[in-house]
């Protein structure tokens, strides 16, 4: 039983890391439109900077400086922030699809830098002994491991209220009128560019802060974390939650880790070791089985922006008759 | 009238909009060719012309979605000519388009409110930092959103999303929202176009009625009933030039408007 509630509180935890990363997409996508397909490359950038600033001294790499963990997590937000600012500047005047490959092409560069730039990064081999919040608790894991859900659920929390704060503002407004009608709103004052860029900035923050939690829950990071394979499956839990949607981004996030451990589980006990590689892909499978299941089921995602209901039921005849156009 | 329309006085001579000698090319065609025209305070122009006469393009010129190949855009007798869209409803040049434009997820009152000027809200730290600021702004908007709503007809939907409106209520919203900027100046591009009779009598209507409280419009119309009704003056373009100006009756009257719009039959 204490097994299971470690393991329920290990898991929550990974699945609110990736809540946080789906609520930066659901800024940036969800909110304004914005195709970040390199989403990757901003939580490697949040974890890397955290590890490095908090680190002990490492000779035979940059740093670490030994700061304390919060100073990391403000860091790894700092320059994940600036990284999705510049990155923003300089692209965001794309459209979507070429936004789309720009993206992808930033994070593939971030993972490159990851895996060769050895004297900063530690290259293929990571970078270890990253503090762990609570890592006096580590002997008891099912307490390490309460604590650092609450730690986490506080974050997310944070995060998520500040976000629900900001999509009913008229900063929010303004970023909904560019997502729906660019054109439009440039007309009414707004520029496009420079909301766009705040929220691409604001965005990538919070992904680079989920990259700093999960460095510090874990303990440990190395380039192959960072895959474009994150980016997939971040993207499909903003779906699954439903795009435009906060609470949606959580809730995707919490069922797709769900769908994805529970997979990786069943075929640890159904597949032989030595096929166990191989069927990890069925991972992947089963987590696009339930995208096109979704999809077809409730097109908008679970929580996502439906058309809201028209409050009288003879809107369309009364509409109709006023304009007749 | 309500409080909802800012009042602009006459008191001033000097052009609310002013074009010269604006050109504008595409690659080899000349769209707009050497044009200047004024926009005097508390007037309708008209502007009217064939297709393909450079209308539109001229109001976008004005409008700042596109910018001169040369000449001069003097908003307020301030130039504006490389200012980008975005800042020229700030400086009171509002605008409607040839097809509307509502952002259709947004309800009706969130549109009209987006419009507004200077918001406080709109800065991303200013939620945080001065939330009690945000809300009282956020208060003043809706409910001067709502009157301009109630101006234009369309209270019974305002928390409706904009995409259940016909394409007349459409025009009656845009008309709404570009009110709640207070512009000097609205430029409306063709709001009579796909409009049922009884609501271009309210189109009508409304535009009357806001510009008795001194705002000034110019307006691109097919509808030649429309700018005989409104129009205080009217200018004719054709093929990117501007052919003459006049009251309604003068430009119906002149050989080369007809020429231009019959191809030279009549």
């Amino acid at each position: 039983m204490i097994d299971l509630v470690g393991y329920g509180a290990f898991f929550l935890t990974t699945a609110l890391i990736f809540s946080l990363v789906t609520l930066g997409l659901n800024l940036q996508w969800g909110l304004t439109g914005l195709f970040n397909v390199g989403l990757a490359g901003f939580v490697a950038i949040g974890a890397y900077t955290s590890a490095l600033l908090t680190t002990p001294d490492d000779p035979a790499r940059l740093g670490g400086f030994g700061l304390p963990i919060l100073i990391g997590w403000l860091g790894a937000m700092f320059v994940g922030g600036v990284a999705a600012a510049l990155t923003g500047i300089a692209t965001l005047r794309l459209r979507s699809d070429y936004l789309a490959i720009t993206t992808f092409g930033v994070a593939v560069v971030v993972q490159l830098v990851a895996l060769n730039a050895q004297k900063l990064t530690g290259g293929p081999f990571g970078i270890g002994f990253i503090p762990r919040p609570f890592g006096g608790l580590a002997e008891t894991p099912l307490l390490f491991n309460l604590s650092n859900l609450a730690i986490v659920s506080a974050v997310t929390l944070a995060a998520y209220l500040a976000l629900e704060h900001l999509t009913r503002s008229p900063w929010g407004r303004v970023l909904k009128a560019l997502r729906e009608d660019e054109r439009a709103a440039i007309s009414l004052g707004k520029s496009a560019r420079f909301y766009r860029v705040q929220a691409f900035a604001v965005g990538g923050a919070i992904m680079a802060l989920a990259g700093a939690l999960q460095a510090h829950f874990i303990g440990f990071i190395a380039p192959d974390n960072y895959l474009s394979i994150l980016t997939f499956q971040v993207w499909v839990m903003l779906i699954v939650g439903g795009s435009g949607s906060n609470a949606g981004a959580i809730a995707g996030s919490v069922l797709v880790w769900a769908i994805w451990a529970g997979s990786g589980a069943l075929t640890s006990v159904l597949f032989a070791p030595e096929q166990q590689a191989r069927a990890a892909s069925l991972q992947i499978v089963a987590i696009g089985v339930m995208l096109c299941v979704i999809l077809l089921v409730r097109p908008n995602g679970i929580f996502g922006e439906r058309p809201r209901r028209v409050r009288f039921g003879k809107r369309t005849k009364a509409t109709a008759s006023e304009s007749g156009s | 009238m309500g409080d909802a329309v800012k009042r602009h006085g006459a008191e001033t001579q000097q052009p609310v909009l002013a074009a010269k000698n604006v050109v504008r090319r595409f690659g080899g065609l000349v769209a707009v060719n050497n044009v200047s025209f004024d926009v005097r305070p508390g007037e309708i122009l008209g502007l009217i012309g064939p297709n393909g006469a450079g209308k539109t393009t001229m109001f976008d010129l004005l409008a700042g979605s596109i910018l001169p190949s040369s000449g001069e855009i003097y908003l307020g007798g301030v130039p504006v000519s490389g200012e980008a869209a975005h800042r020229r409803i700030g400086r009171g040049l509002g605008r409607t388009f040839q097809i509307p434009r509502p952002l259709p997820n947004l309800t009706l009152i969130e549109n009209v409110m987006l419009a507004a000027q200077g918001q406080t809200g709109e800065r991303l730290l200013a939620n945080f930092l001065t939330p009690w600021r945000v809300a009282a702004e956020e208060k003043a908007a809706a409910k001067k959103a709502a009157e301009l709503l109630e101006l234009v007809s369309l209270t019974r939907l305002a928390h409706e999303p904009a995409r259940v409106l016909s394409g007349g209520q459409r025009k009656l919203l845009e008309l709404a929202r570009v009110m709640m900027a207070d512009p000097a100046i609205i430029l409306l591009d063709e709001p009579a176009a796909g409009v049922n009779a009884t609501l271009l009598e309210v189109i009508i209507e409304r535009i009357r009625d806001i510009n008795e409280s001194g705002i000034t419009f110019l307006l691109i119309e097919h509808n030649i009933d429309m700018v005989t009704r409104l129009c205080h003056r009217v200018l004719v373009m054709a093929s990117g030039e501007l052919l003459c100006e006049g009251t309604a009756d003068e430009v119906a009257r002149d050989p080369r408007v007809i020429e231009a719009y019959l191809g030279g039959t009549a």
